[in-house]
């Protein structure tokens, strides 16, 4: 049982995490609104797990301009795909375990 | 809360957000019964209007019909008020249909708490629209041509192909749907002359079926 749950990532323990790297897998890029309006999250919150993940090098962060208005969108990274997708993994043999 | 149930709720909020960011999943199925009614007013409307025409006084418009059914030769038509009133009859129920739609899937958006206009709706309404525009086009190039009997199985296949592409994008039933179109237009498309009639099924009957089917999955609870 130990062993299993030792894949269990870390940087996923986090609800919030969890559903960033769920809507960043099935979407190619996603706006800072967009993901604020599907996870029903606060602004600061969101950017603070955002960040979290960029740290891990799971999510890339691409900062532009529209106009005069800043324009934030995030994409998964290689590393974070394959890092989300063993976590799935994990929980699932966990569950049926 | 235990950890294995922590972790079954997690799986489930995964896929719920990985659904729900992905794809539209608030198409009503009362749109498609309504949308199946009206198309079923209008072949009816076309059907009676064709028949007015052909009993018109002379019986000198049996050759016409006779050739219009079988398309032996293109019928001469143009843009004579019989195409005009049937362009007309079709773009009455396709408007009545749009209109009635966007009023119930912003209904049931509202109740499933998606946004109408999003990435996922967008996508959607896009993937949709470029084999029907293409479609539309072809057929209006048919009826310019004079080849009326291909109207119908034209619009019917890419009406279907646009369900099928579209499928990726909202419930995955709709290609079935596209499929069932695509098959009628083939068949329409060997029996040339029956457009009206297949047009009543494919249009009419098919989607009340679909709407009745999507009613009773996915909204009666």
């Amino acid at each position: 049982m130990k062993g299993i749950i030792a894949h269990l990532n870390k940087a996923f323990e986090n609800r919030i995490r969890l559903g960033i790297m769920s809507v960043l897998l099935v979407n190619d890029t996603v706006e800072f609104n967009r993901m604020k309006e599907l996870l029903d999250v606060s602004d600061g919150n969101l950017a603070s797990h955002i960040s979290a993940l960029e740290k891990e090098e799971y999510v890339l962060v691409q900062k532009q301009f529209v106009g005069k208005k800043p324009n934030t969108t995030y994409k998964v990274t290689k590393l974070g795909k394959k890092a989300f997708e063993d976590h799935l993994t994990a929980l699932e043999k966990l569950l049926k375990g | 809360m235990t950890d294995q149930e922590k972790h079954l709720q997690d799986l489930k909020e995964i896929r719920s957000l990985m659904e729900k960011s992905s794809k539209f999943v608030s198409l009503s199925g009362l749109s498609g019964i309504i949308t199946g009614v009206v198309a079923l007013i209008g072949a009816a409307l076309a059907y009676y209007r064709l028949q007015q025409h052909w009993m018109q006084s002379d019986g000198g418009r049996f050759a016409e019909y006779s050739s219009f059914v079988h398309n032996t030769i293109p019928v001469q038509l143009g843009w004579s008020n019989l195409v005009f009133d049937l362009v007309a009859i079709a773009c009455g129920v396709l408007f009545v249909a749009v209109v009635a739609s966007t009023y119930l899937t912003v209904k049931t958006a509202k109740k499933n708490g998606q946004s109408m206009w999003d990435k996922s709706s967008q996508l959607l309404a896009v993937n949709m629209m470029i084999p029907l525009a293409i479609g539309g086009v072809f057929a209006l190039i048919m009826i310019k041509q004079d080849l009326f009997g291909l109207v119908a199985p034209v619009t019917l296949i890419f009406y279907g192909l646009a369900l099928i592409n579209s499928s990726k994008y909202t419930l995955h039933d709709i290609r079935y749907l596209g499929f069932a179109e695509v098959i009628l237009g083939l068949m329409n498309a060997a029996s040339i002359g029956y457009g009206i009639f297949y047009w009543a099924i494919g249009f009419g009957l098919l989607h009340i079926i679909y709407g009745v089917l999507m009613y009773f999955k996915y909204e009666r609870k």
